[in-house]
């Protein structure tokens, strides 16, 4: 960087000879940027303190926790169960809404992934080193919420099974000689939901390597260093390593990136791409992906507030961090609202009877309050984060997140539900509401999120270490005589 | 039995003094060493005299292969083994095949990279004498290791360490095979 500037000054300087002295001087603006972790931490802090969370004792939150989110997820368990032995017929899907919550779900749970992979993947490229104390939970986020999601498409089917073998969902040759029909939308799903959630996966282990080998290194007990040492391959910090790990993370990063777009620009083709008024619309794959991350980043904030405060993180998540998420959804926020709002104009615009009549209905039919929720929180709720002081009040942020998610489970919900119920024939026109074991089933993925979320925050380090303390003062080889360069 | 030496090993406290030697290891003209941080360093890789990683080419190549897959597993499901016909369209096109086998290149690209590290990482691999080494954990905590392997050409035991300890490593020891 030194090199390169004064590489440059000298050839401006040569260029204008003539000039005063003074033109040739290079002073490059130092833009003051927030610290990312508060009160010097060493490198050793960093290690004690993210180790030290899951090297204490179980604390009693955690226990309690954890057979509550198994007495939830149990709700699923039981209503998938019963939905394999019984029939589709339980999910209250019938004419005209062949897709309710099962669609409605899958999209929401795709959509609070998305945050996961945009600040691993995306603020990694545009080189936003905030991203690194919340990449870590945000990516585990990511890939129990793909787990979720996929759930209601796989068992939408009713014979779950079918999907692998004979092969209807995953391409495998079977008796019939029948392949599944690639000009689908749905099996586009397959092939990016399952993409996606296998790079997660790759991209969260990747990322993972170097600090279970911190892991192991501090291991007292033999299970735990034979455990870590397994999945730390045998890391050992070598610098020719690292020079291969990072083009390899980088590489990740730049695939994730136009993976995350693609996955819910399929998602909203599964819509899109049909005739049904209100979803025929160009600006659904935009829309959808905006949607996504002002949802994710949500359940981000839902998620690490309170861990924030439980494990007293607040030098590495700092109030510069929640400031970023913050002004994220609201300007994702506004995006939808844009969104919104460009759907009806088009509508009118369009002069098509049945795509002006479909949105009319959804803001003044039947299901208006649907619509009313879902502008409240998606489009009000936001505006809220101009402000300094309310990002600032971690409890207020922390329900406004929560109004985040409870908003765009209500889009999904508008999009399906009111374009299915009123389509082209009054005739065929109907009302949906939801079974006992909808709301069941959909009620207990909540707990097999946060199963999966607490074995998480007990066994995995919660924060990139390395990464965090790469992004320090002192892990800059010319800290402390940077004077001397400049 | 006598132990076989593997290499010399020092510690440093700080990036910059970590750099400041292993720039000094590379201009003595050292070619079996390595550099032990608990993070990557900024600038590490030119003061070592490294190359720009292979890691891309693997992704290349895993993302030519995921989308020649694709598109050709789709022309042969649908128009060739059992041709299907749907709503009148042409049997094969690029334009539908796309979003899968773009799925499927992005699949590759990213097993390929993955795989491509661990491949020229050597890992996983337990058995590293460095990992040995009693304080090595601090590698992966808070200090900085240079390591001279004994197979390195210009190696000798005192040179090594008199080069070491004129860079301002401490605490210099011997790795045992």
């Amino acid at each position: 960087m030194d090199r390169v500037e004064s590489h440059t000054a000298g050839a401006h300087g040569a260029a204008h000879h003539a000039g005063p002295a003074v033109l040739r001087e290079v002073n490059p603006a130092i833009l003051p940027r927030p610290t990312l972790v508060e009160n010097d931490r060493s490198f050793n802090w960093i290690t004690e303190k993210i180790c030290g969370i899951i090297e204490e004792e179980t604390p009693r939150w955690w226990w309690i926790s954890f057979a509550v989110a198994c007495f939830v997820a149990s709700f699923t368990l039981v209503g998938l169960v019963y939905l394999v032995t019984t029939g589709t017929g339980v999910w209250g899907l019938a004419n005209p809404v062949n897709w309710g919550w099962a669609i409605v779900n899958f999209v929401f749970w795709i959509g609070i992934g998305h945050a996961g992979t945009l600040i691993s993947a995306i603020l990694c490229l545009l080189r936003q080193k905030w991203r690194t104390s919340i990449n870590r939970a945000a990516e585990a986020m990511t890939i129990f919420a793909v787990i979720c999601a996929g759930i209601f498409p796989l068992f939408h089917t009713g014979r779950v099974w079918y999907a692998v073998w004979p092969g209807f969902l995953i391409p495998f040759p079977n008796s019939n000689y029948i392949w599944p029909n690639f000009r689908s939308p749905l099996e586009w799903d397959v092939f990016a939901v399952s993409t996606y959630g296998t790079v997660s996966v790759l991209f969260w282990y990747v990322g993972l390597i170097p600090d279970f080998a911190t892991v192991r290194d501090r291991a007292k007990t033999r299970l735990r260093k034979i455990m870590y040492g397994i999945v730390a391959m045998g890391w050992r910090g070598s610098n020719r390593h690292w020079s291969n790990y990072e083009m390899a993370y980088l590489l990740l990063a730049g695939l994730s990136t136009p993976l995350v777009l693609s996955v819910h620009t399929i998602v909203s083709f599964d819509f899109a791409v049909s005739l049904i008024p209100g979803w025929h619309t160009t600006i659904f794959p935009p829309y959808f992906v905006a949607g996504a991350i002002f949802s994710g980043f949500g359940m981000v904030l839902t998620l690490m507030l309170p861990l924030r405060s439980i494990y007293r993180l607040e030098d590495l998540i700092t109030q510069y961090h929640i400031d970023c998420m913050c002004k994220i959804i609201l300007a994702t926020g506004t995006m939808v609202g844009y969104a919104y709002a460009m759907e009806f104009f088009i509508a009118w615009y369009g002069a098509n009877p049945y795509e002006g009549f479909a949105f009319i209905n959804r803001a003044f039919g039947h299901y208006a309050w649907a619509y009313w929720i879902m502008i409240s929180c998606n489009v009000i709720t936001p505006q809220f984060f101009w402000f300094k002081s309310i990002r600032e009040n971690t409890t207020l942020v922390w329900v406004l997140s929560i109004f985040v998610n409870v908003g765009m489970w209500f889009e999904r919900f508008v999009i399906t539900v009111t374009s299915l119920a009123r389509d082209f024939l009054p005739s065929s026109w109907g009302y949906y509401s939801p079974t006992v074991v909808d709301i069941f089933t959909y009620f207990g993925t909540f707990g097999v999120f946060c199963f999966f979320f607490l074995l998480f925050i007990r066994f995995v380090p919660l924060m990139a270490m390395a990464e965090i303390k790469a992004v320090t003062p002192q892990a800059d080889p010319h800290h402390g005589h940077s004077a001397t360069h400049h | 039995m006598s132990k076989l030496l593997n290499g010399l090993i020092a510690r440093f406290d700080s990036p910059g003094a970590a750099m400041h030697a292993a720039e000094a290891v590379r201009d003595a003209g050292y070619t079996k060493w390595d550099v032990v941080t608990p993070f990557p360093i900024h600038g590490m890789d030119a003061a070592m005299g490294l190359k720009r990683s292979f890691v891309p080419r693997f992704t290349l190549l895993g993302g030519m292969t995921g989308f020649t897959i694709g598109m050709s597993m789709i022309w042969f499901m649908n128009a060739y083994d059992y041709p299907l016909v749907v709503g009148g369209k042409p049997l094969f096109s690029p334009m539908f095949a796309f979003p899968v086998s773009y799925e499927l290149t992005i699949l590759l690209a990213a097993f390929g990279t993955i795989f491509g590290m661990f491949f020229l990482n050597r890992l996983p691999m337990h058995y590293h004498p460095v990992l040995k080494y009693d304080q090595v954990h601090r590698g992966t905590d808070d200090a900085f290791f240079i390591v001279i392997e004994a197979r390195d050409p210009k190696f000798s035991r005192d040179g090594a360490r008199k080069l070491l300890e004129s860079v301002g490593g401490t605490d210099i020891n011997e790795l045992e095979d």
